[in-house]
């Protein structure tokens, strides 16, 4: 039942083991999707007028190989093409860009709300219903809505342009995991901590500098992951719903729309948006390094 | 008397906030007449709900069937996986990377090749993506709470000389049970968005994501908040519906 | 109030099962940690009769509760012979020999009291109606009739503890295994609940193991008191307490009674006897 004590290991020993299994499983993946593909039926399984088993023919589940020999391909046959791999890590890349603003902006506005939160009781009592409301349906459906007004608004110099549509609502799904868990964690003191401080007369800004955002640490950093990996979500939702060029929402669209003549590259583009995934929460993760002694028990 | 007071004081900033919210948005739309295609006045979104109020129904039927059953699935192969995570540190050594690359990578970008492999009239894609975004919390909470036996339950049963499968029957599946629940509340969201969003991405066209779409493309922006509208108010069935389950558990244990 | 400590309280049936409750010879337990080999026990000779009250006391990390769990079977000493009823502590645990009761009550929070105090007889394949019939008599012997339906949570932490004890009993066992488990209550409840398990133990007859780090606590409940001492375990001394062993005469007074306080005296002076030796020898040095 138990898991066996663990050893101590070298540093270097465990992600690198991790990494390993990593690829296993992806191994064990892709030998069981081989698998279908072989004895599968060809039109699917239907039941109750249901299709429940997928098409097992090779323009619906193409097999593992030729996708990764589309990947390596040109995208098109016009000259000087980018092959699919090229195409798809420059999309990524546009889509990180973005998402990256996004996550930003959110932090930045879930961080500040939690500290106003914080201190003022009020505030939280007359707001945190709402952020958590918030965070439990899926605003994100307004993604169309707000897509439209690219191009349309103009304060100023500064020109409304599809990328800050795409980036705002990625910053509306970073907003919510971050106020929650940085207001978890500046409450997190215990009153003992929290009275030491008042007995030594601290500011309010010195208990917060030395005691709250300290001990913070190990609410927030499980919140900045979650949120990268939503300002990822929210951008690429975003983008399939604008049609905004360049980013790797886009490429899914259009790469679908070529999947009944060309079945590998639709999955390209899904490996990008995979990698993008991961990507961004491990930029956090680097993010975090240096926070090793503030995350004795890490909260999710 | 007593009760009445703290409810108020519970409720009452909130909702003046959320008042206060909605006659700002109304006056800033009317004063500074705000074009629709921008932001649309809360009349006339009500306005909207009112007339399409039956389809904005049989829209969020049609999406929350898809949640439900994806949920169920979700939750299903979860809990499978867990217990075998718990048994098997070679399951456990595979699953808990693969659950937390799939937690972070943005699943609904599946939607399209989920259509082409299993035809683009059919739901099993949306509900497959609900189950999968499902799985990876469910997956994680539950194998948190069949590890947490507490050490003085286990030298209990080991004293009472119990058998292992006493051991899951009596201390380890009860204990689990609360976070199973509360790994089903954090997934219900998410199901819910995923759900909505998976019909961006094209397919059958019965749900509240295609609504909004399709809406939002004939300009018809008040029409396109009142299916929004629908979306909100099935993500907080759900919400309040796994909260319940979570609270209902927690109170058995004591929690 | 003199009655002289012997054997007149014990049944029959006590002597027949076998002479002894706990026989442990030269037995030491090393753990193996990361920071290498750490000795918790030593050489540790002792003899536990059948219903015989024998607490363990000394300061934390004298390998107190690691005895304990030896004679329990939780854990497995590394050196030397130990027997429970005559048997390895492995048969003993799997035959049920013993109850057992530790610092936390251990209740699961989502049984009931009394489906908790049913626990053991639950795992042991007693039907429905003989499983109510003993928890009803237990429930009575720790004057928790009315709470049978309430669980855990709404319990204070003495309650709770009663219920783990009433939980230890539910097999009549002819050994009680007892670790600290008055350890977080308070004092009141703590001298409560003291007077209440010498009235148990009285009806029961059972020997106990009680491990504990009060000195009062060891000496108003024990026939014998083993101070043990740390770095590494050891039994440093046998204080055989001669107090009562009447049920009846072991009451509050007994707390303000100059036998008592000779008692502790004893005790306290056998605890801290290592320290004067070590001094002293610090003084042969210079």
């Amino acid at each position: 039942m138990t898991p066996a004590p663990e050893r101590v290991r070298r540093g270097w020993v465990r992600p690198l083991r991790r990494l390993a299994v990593g690829v296993l499983a992806g191994l064990a993946a892709a030998a069981i999707w081989e698998l279908y593909t072989l004895l599968g039926p060809d039109a699917g399984g239907h039941l109750f007028g249901a299709s429940l088993l997928p098409r097992a023919e090779a323009r619906s589940m193409p097999h593992v190989w030729d996708v990764v020999a589309r990947m390596l391909a040109p995208e098109s046959s016009a000259t000087g093409a980018p092959s699919v791999a090229v195409a798809m890590l420059q999309a990524c890349w546009f889509t990180l860009r973005v998402a990256l603003a996004g996550w930003l902006a959110g932090v930045v506005a879930g961080f500040g709300l939690a500290i106003g939160m914080q201190r003022f009781r009020l505030a939280e009592s007359a707001v945190f219903p709402w952020v958590v409301l918030s965070q439990t349906v899926p605003l994100i459906a307004l993604a169309p809505l707000v897509v439209g007004w690219g191009g349309k608004i103009q304060v100023g110099d500064l020109v409304w342009e599809r990328w800050m549509s795409v980036a705002l609502i990625a910053s509306y799904l970073a907003f919510f995991p971050v106020a929650v868990g940085a207001l978890r964690g500046l409450q997190s003191p215990e009153q003992a901590h929290v009275e030491l401080f008042r007995a030594q007369a601290a500011s309010p800004w010195r208990t917060f500098r030395s005691l709250r955002l300290p001990a913070s640490v190990p609410y927030v950093i499980p919140a900045l992951r979650l949120a990268a990996a939503t300002a990822v979500v929210g951008a690429i939702v975003a983008e399939v719903s604008t049609g905004t060029k360049g980013g790797i929402g886009r490429l899914i669209i259009a790469y679908a729309q070529a999947a009944s003549g060309d079945p590998a590259k639709p999955w390209a583009a899904i490996v990008g948006a995979a990698l993008l995934g991961l990507v961004a929460a491990g930029l956090v993760s680097l993010l975090s390094l240096g926070l090793g002694r503030y995350r004795h028990s890490e909260v999710s | 008397m007593r009760a009445v007071t703290v409810a108020l004081r519970q409720w009452a900033p909130p909702l003046v906030l959320g008042l206060a919210f909605l006659l700002a948005w109304q006056a800033l739309v009317v004063g500074a007449e705000i074009k629709p295609y921008l932001l649309p006045s809360p009349t006339a979104i009500g306005t909207q709900l009112a007339l399409v109020a039956p389809l904005v129904w049989t829209s969020a039927l049609a999406t929350g069937a898809n949640v439900l059953v994806g949920i169920v699935l979700g939750t299903a192969v979860a809990i499978v996986a867990a217990v075998a995570a718990a048994r098997s540190g070679v399951v456990d050594e595979l699953m808990s990377p693969t659950a937390a690359a799939v937690s972070v990578m943005p699943i609904v970008a599946l939607a399209p090749v989920l259509n082409t492999m299993f035809g683009t009239t059919s739901t099993t894609p949306r509900r497959l993506i609900v189950a999968i975004v499902v799985f990876a919390p469910v997956f994680v909470t539950t194998l948190r709470g069949l590890r947490q036996v507490q050490p003085v339950h286990r030298d209990l049963m080991r004293a009472y000389a119990a058998s292992p499968r006493q051991l899951s029957r009596l201390v380890t599946i009860p204990g689990a049970l609360p976070y199973l629940f509360t790994g089903l509340r954090i997934a219900s969201s998410t199901a819910v968005i995923s759900a909505v969003v998976a019909e961006y991405f094209g397919g059958l066209q019965n749900g509240l994501g295609s609504r909004i779409t399709s809406a939002a493309a004939n300009s018809a922006y008040a029409r396109a908040w009142a299916f929004v509208l629908g979306a909100i108010a099935l993500g907080l069935v759900f919400y309040l519906a796994t909260l319940a389950l979570e609270r209902a558990a927690a109170r058995r244990t004591g929690g | 109030m003199s009655t002289p400590v012997s054997t007149t309280g014990l049944p029959p049936a006590a002597f027949a099962l076998a002479a002894h409750a706990v026989e442990a010879t030269g037995v030491g337990k090393v753990f193996t940690t990361r920071a290498g080999a750490v000795t918790a026990l030593e050489d540790v000779h002792l003899t536990i009769g059948a219903g015989e009250f024998v607490a363990l006391i000394g300061p934390s990390g004298c390998g107190k509760s690691t005895l304990l769990r030896l004679i329990a079977d939780l854990d497995t000493p590394t050196s030397g012979e130990l027997t429970v009823f005559g048997r390895s502590p492995r048969a003993a645990r799997e035959a049920q020999d013993y109850g057992i009761a530790f610092q936390q009550a251990g209740l699961l929070p989502w049984r009931s009291v009394r489906a908790n105090i049913e626990l053991p007889l639950e795992l042991h394949g007693v039907g429905r109606s003989g499983r109510t019939v003993r928890s009803t008599e237990l429930l009575e012997l720790v004057g928790l009739t009315e709470f049978a339906g309430h669980f855990p949570h709404q319990l204070s932490g003495g309650m709770q503890q009663r219920v783990a004890i009433a939980r230890s009993l539910a097999e009549q066992p002819s050994l009680l295994l007892m670790d600290e488990p008055f350890g977080a209550l308070d004092e009141m409840t703590r001298e409560r609940m003291q007077t209440e398990l010498v009235r148990i133990c009285a009806e029961s007859r059972a020997a106990v193991v009680f491990v504990t780090h009060s000195i009062p606590e060891a000496v108003f409940l024990a026939d014998r008191v083993v101070v043990m001492s740390p770095r590494p375990g050891r039994i440093a001394e046998v204080v055989p307490i001669t107090l009562t062993r009447d049920a009846a005469g072991r009451d509050e007074d007994l707390r303000e009674d100059a036998t008592f306080f000779a008692a502790v005296t004893r005790v306290r002076e056998a605890l801290h006897g290592d320290g004067h030796v070590r001094a002293a020898r610090g003084v042969d040095v210079r």
